[in-house]
């Protein structure tokens, strides 16, 4: 899947989007955010308060527990501010 | 009958509200938005997410259109840098009378606020620092699902 990341998130990682296959154990948000900040100093620094994170699957706001199923596109970001 | 824009051109606000009053409607409200100078702040980046900002707005827009009668429905959001001064956000609504075109107006800010991908990071001469997002803003969007 595509992993999108926004703001001061994108800016921690390091990049705006990478390709991941997180193993099966991985099936909410909240279980690949965990999976992800193992990436790198970078992703850790970035994931690790997960109350500061929000998310979307393919595009739809969805809260951390939302199942990953078959998603092709999850977003990573800050709470949103714009307006 | 909606027009929804995210771009990094400045926003033409003439054009948008001669548009809305041609729909017809015996009226129009609008809400503009426009970067603030305060606490040192030189300019304003706004970013967002191709592809989903676009759909949220749409989805917002329509959902304004259910509840409300309305003849026009347009968010002009812009993106990238600007200056303090310019605008951010134009939102505007035509309807046969003021007070659809008031509440619904009034409720795409609130809602835009916290359902749609925008992040606002501030600059203050050569430094920058990301916007948090305020409690207020939450509580705002939240007073239009109760129904009010």
């Amino acid at each position: 899947m595509d992993v999108l990341y926004f703001a001061w998130v994108r800016e921690a990682v390091g990049t705006g989007r990478e390709q991941v296959d997180p193993p099966e154990a991985v099936r909410t948000v909240a279980d690949l955010i965990d999976w992800l900040a193992g990436r790198s100093a970078g992703h850790a620094e970035a994931l690790r308060d997960p109350t500061r994170l929000r998310a979307a699957i393919d595009q739809q706001f969805v809260p951390a527990d939302a199942v990953l199923g078959g998603a092709r596109e999850v977003a990573i970001f800050p709470p949103v501010t714009g307006g | 009958m909606i027009r929804v824009s995210v771009d990094p051109a400045p926003i033409e606000l003439a054009m948008e509200v001669a548009a809305l009053e041609e729909r017809g409607a015996g009226g129009v409200a609008t809400f503009t938005g426009i970067v603030r100078g305060d606490d040192g702040v030189t300019g304003l980046e706004l970013e967002h997410y191709p592809g989903m900002t676009e759909s949220a707005l749409v989805a917002l827009a329509e959902s304004a259109t259910a509840r409300w009668s309305l003849l026009g429905v347009t968010i002009v959001h812009r993106t990238g840098r600007m200056a303090v001064g310019e605008r951010i956000v134009f939102l505007g609504t035509a309807a046969l009378h003021r007070r659809e075109a008031l509440d619904a107006c009034a409720y795409l800010i609130d809602r835009l606020k916290t359902d749609a991908p925008f992040w606002k990071r501030e600059h203050r001469g050569g430094t920058t620092s990301w916007v948090e997002a305020r409690a207020s803003d939450v509580e705002a969007a939240q007073r239009w699902k109760a129904g009010g």
